[in-house]
């Protein structure tokens, strides 16, 4: 059954880590970069749009991580939405692959402004280890500007989630 | 004709541990109903066309080969429905012709590389406009089509799915993949395999240790050069690791497709213990390139075996729970049972491995053809919908802690890793991920590098099932039973 152990639960303390703080340079030199007409209309949360742009899932694996109890994302106003059209950041994955440039650039057209980009993963830094294969253009940038780049293969979700809290900081600072 | 009279045909050649034949042209028509013998897969190479097989009785691969110099071959899919796929995509990376194919259209091949052809000895240039993808239709009064993706709605890989709906019932469901086509076969061409072992670690991130394990003892097995005890056994440890991290993935996803939140909040966060003592034993999360043609690229301490079995031993006391809240409520029952059917026919017909296989009554794991399980071990929730997949996975966590176990309690002493030699040879290697058997086969030239490969994710024979597993059921059912099939993107995608 699972009341006893929801009663569990609520006496026992909570499972999340204790929360991610960015180094204090990534956030300056993003505050720098972001048009303080975000804040406005922001505030502190973000929608977040994920897109894979050809990844092997690796990186899949671990923005699912970022939502489970560990790692929480939701607690600091992050939160993945279904739709580009909701979304104030693009976290795009993989390198970007030929077959799905089209559909990277349909999904920048949807999303409204201001919209900032954030390549999560080595692949789509530069294209990864992919580079320069016939199937791939590269990384991120040859579609879009990446306003953030989170390295890893696969970024851990602490690593993750200290792009995006950075990201929130210099935009509500 | 019987599998081993056709194989005394042909002109053996020395693949390891099994031989590859070359077949005539009759002899290959032949395989189109061979009895006992299910495809496994099918691909190209300059002036060639390669299958493989599973021969259920001798528990063997059968390889054959067809010279194809013309760019020509007789298609196997008339007698093989699970041939269409690879014989689509065959033509699209070999440019070999499949002859009298049940489905000619393009797969992976959207129009969009620079090259048709990219594999093939003389690649084409690319035709300035592709048609736009025909998809199979469907008729009928109120039919209408929805049309979902490449990019979906949640955090998942890339593919389209195409419904034809009556009201709320899916009447044809076709998915179009090759989005994540990333060329992955031709950047491993010449290369030495250590040097290619990165690419088959990341042909599908979730089973990095699997498809990496079968590329290495393929490799191995071409250079004659068996691993080490020490690293057999821990990347025996690892794959049972990944399989149990997947299925704990699997097991929640599936509940939240239901709405079930509790069950995948528990799941997430057992998972997450795994995937952190996995961090502290192998410095990576996922075990990404810690297994090597040759060996392992590092060793496993004492401290981080006491991390692994301690995260071993939450979730084993765990396991038992889940399972009594999953049977405990009608809610979740109600979704899953019945849901997302795959039937006895198209079972047999496709032969599919893995939890998908297994759950719909097919009696098969590489493990035990590789003599690392007993079968009798192998539990078999045959009814083929969801709630099997879901209970087949369960029961299979369960088998994967015990084997993590006793591997980490008894690890051999000795090398981590053995050189290859630089020279040529030929070998394949059956693996059992968490979806299913992954196979590779690998041919190196006189210097060590490779000449010629593939690389065959399970999810080849559970994306036209689940095709098939969806229709007659409503939409809303779409993604529990997607989750429950769980078909990797990438690792068809090549």
């Amino acid at each position: 059954m699972l009341w006893p152990k929801l009663a569990r639960n609520l006496l026992s303390r909570p499972r999340t880590d204790p929360p991610v703080t960015p180094r204090p340079e990534v956030v300056a030199a993003l505050r720098d970069r972001l048009a303080e007409a975000g804040q406005r209309r922001l505030g502190r949360s973000l929608a977040i749009r994920h897109v894979d742009a050809g990844s092997c899932n690796g990186c899949e694996l671990e923005c699912h991580a970022l939502g489970n109890v560990a790692h929480d994302l939701e607690r600091y106003g992050l939160r993945f939405v279904a739709s580009p059209r909701h979304a104030d950041v693009l976290l795009v994955t993989g390198p970007l692959t030929r077959n799905m440039a089209e559909a990277l650039l349909r999904c920048r057209a949807a999303t409204p402004e201001p919209a900032w980009i954030v390549a999560a993963g080595d692949c789509a830094v530069d294209g990864g280890v992919f580079k320069g294969s016939y199937a791939v253009l590269g990384g991120v940038e040859e579609a879009i500007m990446p306003d953030l780049v989170i390295p890893g293969c696969p970024p851990t979700p602490t690593h993750i989630l200290e792009g995006l809290v950075a990201l929130l900081e210099a935009n509500a600072g | 004709m019987t599998a081993a009279a056709l194989l005394t045909t042909g002109a053996p050649t020395a693949c390891a541990p099994w031989p590859r034949v070359v077949l005539d042209r009759a002899a290959w028509i032949a395989l189109r109903d061979a009895p006992g013998l299910d495809l496994l897969a099918l691909w190209g190479a300059p002036g060639f066309a390669h299958a493989a097989f599973l021969d259920r009785a001798a528990l063997r691969v059968v390889l054959a080969s067809l010279p194809a110099p013309e760019g020509r071959f007789p298609a196997l899919s008339p007698g093989r429905p699970g041939a269409v796929l690879f014989e689509r995509a065959l033509h699209d990376l070999w440019r070999l012709t499949p002859e009298e194919a049940v489905d000619a259209r393009p797969f992976l091949d959207h129009g969009r590389w620079p090259l048709a052809g990219p594999l093939s000895a003389r690649p084409a240039p690319q035709a300035p406009e592709a048609p736009p993808m025909a998809f199979l239709p469907a008729e009928g009064e109120g039919v209408h089509q929805i049309p979902v993706g490449p990019i979906h709605a949640g955090i998942i890989e890339p593919g389209h799915f195409r419904f034809h709906v009556q009201g709320e019932t899916i009447v044809r469901l076709e998915a179009r993949l090759g989005y994540t086509h990333k060329g992955t076969l031709s950047l491993m061409l010449g290369k030495s395999p250590r040097a290619a072992a990165r690419f088959a670690a990341r042909l599908s991130g979730d089973s990095t240790v699997a498809h990496s394990l079968a590329f290495a003892r393929a490799a191995e097995a071409a250079a004659g050069v068996p691993a080490p005890p020490r690293a057999a056994a821990i990347r025996a440890a690892m794959l049972e690791l990944e399989r149990l991290h997947n299925h704990l993935n699997d097991l929640g996803f599936i509940a939240n497709d239901a709405a079930f939140a509790a069950l995948h909040a528990e799941c997430g966060w057992l998972r997450e213990g795994l995937l952190r003592a996995q961090h502290a034993a192998f410095g990576h999360r996922l075990m990404m390139d810690r297994v090597l043609p040759g060996g392992v690229a590092q060793d496993l301490d004492a401290a981080g075996v006491a991390a692994l079995r301690g995260a071993l031993a939450r979730i084993a006391a765990a396991l038992p729970g889940l399972l009594r809240i999953y049977e405990s409520h009608a809610s979740l029952q109600d979704r899953m049972v019945g849901t997302g059917v795959i039937p006895p026919a198209l079972r047999d017909a496709f032969a599919p491995g893995g939890v998908v296989g297994r759950a719909a009554g097919r009696a098969f794991d590489a493990r035990v053809l590789n003599g690392e399980m007993a079968a009798e071990a192998m539990p078999l929730h045959a009814a083929g919908d969801v709630d099997a997949r879901w209970r087949q996975r369960h029961a299979e966590a369960g088998i994967a802690i015990a084997r993590a176990e006793a591997l980490l309690a008894a690890l051999p002493e000795g090398p981590l890793a053995l050189p290859l030699p630089a020279q040529g040879g030929e070998g394949v290697a059956l693996v059992e991920g968490f979806r299913g058997e992954c196979l590779a086969w690998v041919m190196l030239d006189d210097g060590g590098l490779i000449e010629a490969l593939y690389l065959r994710d399970p999810s080849w024979l559970h994306w036209p099932l689940l095709e098939a597993a969806a229709i007659g059921n409503i939409v809303a059912d779409f993604p529990l039973i997607n989750k429950s099939v769980n078909g990797s993107y990438s690792g068809v995608d090549l």
